[in-house]
């Protein structure tokens, strides 16, 4: 191992009930460099850099700062070590004055009791090093999260910490505030601090880091250059295939028997996204691809309904119509297995049976109940036609794999009979088996004449699935492709954003 | 001043005025309600509520809640009594006493934290436990005939005006405006305090930002239950006796003193002025209910009605704040 590394973890191993977090990983931090952690959704980011700040606990493996080991069991020795990090979402007390949230804990003391002036002094000194001249004896509550942002970085970097994480930290700024953030990075980098930095911005990480560390799957992909390693190498090997490999593969994609047109969307926006123009076909999977946060989910809570849409048309089958709610989607037959299976799809203590009619049961309205007759065959319907394994429809949905809990929210809303099927992440942590099954299931729906939408981070499966794709970037659509064009090296250089633009 | 004033907590300033005006209103509607002896009478009369009310400050700045204090309180008066009755100096039980509140408060504490269970539940065990005790102690009333409680319930600061009147401040109101100007102290001063309003604000940021949550949340359910007791010490100079059945649902007069003083149940904002004023508003509601010869129960109907006044004005506020935000 190199002299020089500020940091060293090797063969960290994090272990959840019942999913392997990380695996064997390793990652090392040299004094005054800026290094990048990059994986998509569920590579293990986070939880490395919690077992780092000491939030969670690492089952195996080796934490060295300056060739010595170190043990952290809390946020406050990781603090001690000199580790200080900036969350994503910002971790700071609305409730008490920026000043206060960049000293409370090591507030200045003066004959035992805390000095406000030399809190409310220093705090306008340090923050005027980050070009922001606000009262800092106001509520922090009473700032944009932007400037929340910018006052947990002073924090950060006021501890005198040795080593800087970063995690996410530009979601919410503008490219101003983003660029202020490097220059001071850059002058922490001078300083002799070690940054971590974690983004899913690629040209951020482009502009600023010197080294790239690649996680997937909760395993160890690589250490790189940054200089050395081109974007689309880079995507990659986040995404899981490298790219000579592409290059020959080709694609065994379903041959498209598109039908007419059955939701067209016209510079439709919400709060979170804007300006989207699409048309979806009937018999057709269609397929959303793009990195984390390139808007993807936020289109399928667009058409859904769950996000309210504040601009532009939304048209089913030629007609207008307004969706306000999911209730409104559901009776319009639209149907949306969301991305995240336990907090926003699963209800765990209910049974399978119940879990199925419960979209059903709210499309019929609550007044005309469905009978028990009616749901038992319901569910046992779907349990022999998706291949659920379960002794009965009794069982409760919580003591079923993952595979087979997301083919009970797919047979959820197949019950409602949709004319429209957005399914976001269906796949995501569930065996290989139970993949394939749930991508042949789409497959044959959309043969049989649905329209389905088809969002996931495995470029694999949306080739294999989708016979229309979109390329997203940055909450944009840049591209539509169909037939020869979907292939991997296109989609990666569209994502990277050298490719074409609409074709 | 006028910047502390400042500390955007609107429902406290509507409170002090509301003081006022009731003050008022009460002098010009009763002939002798105007004296300084009605202020004075709600110090003497509140003192051992005011003490609790402080305490509970403390605990709900951090997002909990103690409903064990009136029990603690109860515990306190009758095992002091039944101590001073075999014989014990004052000088070891008051001491004794407090600690046992103390205690009582930190394992409340411990268990709310380690085990991650709702302070509520907790508490409700500790209020049936020290209920529970008082009756395994003495069901019957014990009276206090120790030198010392006898002293301190009657030695007394008294005025002789001119205009006739003999206002008169116990000694033992003292007692409670030190644990007023004490806990303003640490709460705005210590990093202990500073560290209650964190937690209380967001527990997660709190213990991200390197904070002990730990004992804090242990700390404050130990200064309630010192409070607790404390008022319990007060409440025996008052009355001057021990009975298990005493102060029933006093834990919710101090909790909606706090509120009505500008305190937020889910924590991070408040003050213990403001419980201090709050339980002045609920003594002087008291008084006006009894010069106008009511029913003591009106004070709970008056109460409801300005608790509930006070709980829209915050809800308000609040609305207001987050769309001010989000503009």
């Amino acid at each position: 191992m190199d002299q020089n590394n500020l940091l060293v973890m090797e063969h960290i191993n994090k272990r959840f009930p019942g999913v392997v977090a990380l695996k064997d990983v390793h990652f090392s931090l040299k004094a005054g460099e800026i290094h990048a952690l990059l994986g998509e959704n569920g590579a293990g980011k986070s939880t490395l850099i919690k077992v780092l700040t000491g939030v969670e606990h690492m089952d195996e493996g080796t934490v060295a700062m300056n060739g010595s080991h170190i043990s952290i069991k809390s946020p406050l020795e990781a603090q001690k070590h000199g580790i200080s990090t900036v969350y994503q979402e910002v971790n700071l007390c609305p409730h008490l004055t920026v000043a206060e949230n960049i000293y409370v804990g090591r507030e200045p003391l003066k004959f035992g009791r805390i000095d406000w002036k030399e809190i409310n002094r220093r705090s306008r000194e340090l923050l005027k090093g980050f070009d922001l001249d606000i009262d800092v004896t106001k509520q922090l509550d009473n700032y944009s999260v932007a400037i929340q942002q910018m006052i947990a970085i002073a924090r950060a970097v006021d501890v005198k910490a040795k080593i800087l994480i970063l995690d996410e930290p530009t979601s919410s700024l503008s490219n101003t505030e983003v660029s202020k953030l490097f220059d001071i990075m850059n002058m922490l980098k001078k300083q002799g601090l070690g940054i971590v930095f974690v983004t899913h911005f690629l040209d951020q990480v482009y502009e600023v880091t010197d080294r790239i560390t690649v996680l997937r799957n909760g395993e160890y992909v690589g250490t790189y250059h940054t200089a050395k390693l081109p974007k689309v190498e880079l995507i990659g090997k986040m995404i899981g295939k490298e790219y000579e490999a592409l290059a020959n593969d080709s694609r065994s994609a379903v041959e498209s028997n598109a039908g007419e047109e059955y939701l067209r969307l016209e510079e439709a926006g919400t709060d979170n996204i804007s300006g989207v123009s699409f048309c979806l076909r009937r018999g057709q999977v269609s397929g959303f691809s793009g990195l984390l946060g390139s808007g993807r989910s936020e289109i399928a809570k667009l058409i859904f309904g769950a996000d309210k849409m504040n601009s532009g048309k939304l048209f089913v089958e030629n007609k207008e119509v307004h969706i306000k709610d999911p209730l409104d989607a559901i009776r319009s037959d639209i149907a949306f297995c969301s991305e995240n299976r336990k907090k926003e799809g699963i209800i765990g203590e209910l049974t399978i049976r119940e879990n199925i009619i419960i979209a059903l049961q709210a499309k019929r309205g609550l007044r005309k109940a469905i009978r028990y007759s009616e749901a038992q065959k319901l569910a046992d319907h779907f349990i022999k036609e998706l291949g659920i394994k379960t002794p009965s429809a009794d069982q409760k949905i919580k003591n079923l794999s993952g595979g087979n809990q997301q083919k009970v929210l797919l047979a959820r809303w197949l019950a409602t009979d949709p004319k429209l099927l957005i399914l976001d992440e269906p796949t995501r942590g569930i065996d290989i088996g139970a993949k394939a099954e749930i991508q042949k299931i789409v497959m044959k729906l959309a043969k049989d004449g649905m329209s389905c939408v088809f969002i996931s981070s495995e470029m694999e499966e949306m080739l294999r699935c989708c016979s229309r794709m979109f390329v997203l970037r940055d909450k944009e659509i840049v591209a539509e492709l169909t037939g020869d064009k979907i292939n991997e090296a296109y989609i990666m250089n569209c994502i990277a954003g050298e490719g074409e633009s609409k074709s | 001043m006028k910047k502390k004033l400042k500390i955007n907590n609107i429902s406290l300033l509507i409170a002090i005025v509301l003081l006022v005006i009731m003050y008022v209103a009460g002098a010009n509607m009763y002939d002798r309600f105007g004296s300084i002896s009605t202020i004075l009478n709600l110090f003497n009369d509140n003192a051992y509520l005011i003490v609790v009310a402080v305490g509970m400050t403390f605990v709900l700045l951090t997002g909990g809640i103690d409903i064990s204090v009136a029990s603690t309180l109860a515990f306190t008066g009758v095992f002091s009594a039944f101590l001073l009755e075999k014989g014990w100096s004052a000088a070891v039980v008051i001491p004794l006493v407090l600690l046992v509140g103390t205690l009582v408060g930190c394992i409340q504490g411990y268990a709310i934290h380690e085990f991650n269970i709702a302070p509520f539940l907790v508490t409700l065990v500790g209020q049936f436990f020290m209920r529970g005790m008082c009756a395994v102690i003495s069901t019957v009333s014990i009276p206090i005939n120790n030198e010392f409680f006898k002293n301190a319930a009657l030695k007394k600061i008294s005025f002789v005006l001119q205009s006739g009147g003999r206002p008169k401040l116990y000694y033992y109101v003292f007692v409670a405006l030190f644990a007023v100007l004490f806990a303003w102290y640490v709460l705005k001063f210590t990093r202990f305090g500073r560290a209650v309003y964190a937690v209380g604000s967001n527990e997660q940021s709190a213990q991200y930002m390197g904070l002990n949550v730990r004992a804090v949340k242990i700390g404050v359910y130990g200064i309630s239950g010192f409070c607790a007791a404390l008022g319990g010490v007060l409440f025996s100079f008052y009355t001057l006796a021990g009975y298990s059945l005493q102060n029933m649902g006093l834990e919710l007069d101090a909790i909606s003193s706090a509120v009505i003083g500008g305190t937020l149940l889910t924590g991070g904002v408040g003050t213990v002025i403001g419980s201090l004023v709050g339980v002045l508003i609920q003594g002087i509601i008291q008084t006006i209910v009894t010069y106008q010869n009511l029913n003591t129960w009106w004070t709970k109907v008056t109460f409801a009605g300005i608790l509930c006044f006070f709980i829209l004005i915050q809800r308000f506020a609040a609305v207001r704040a987050e769309k001010k935000k989000n503009s």
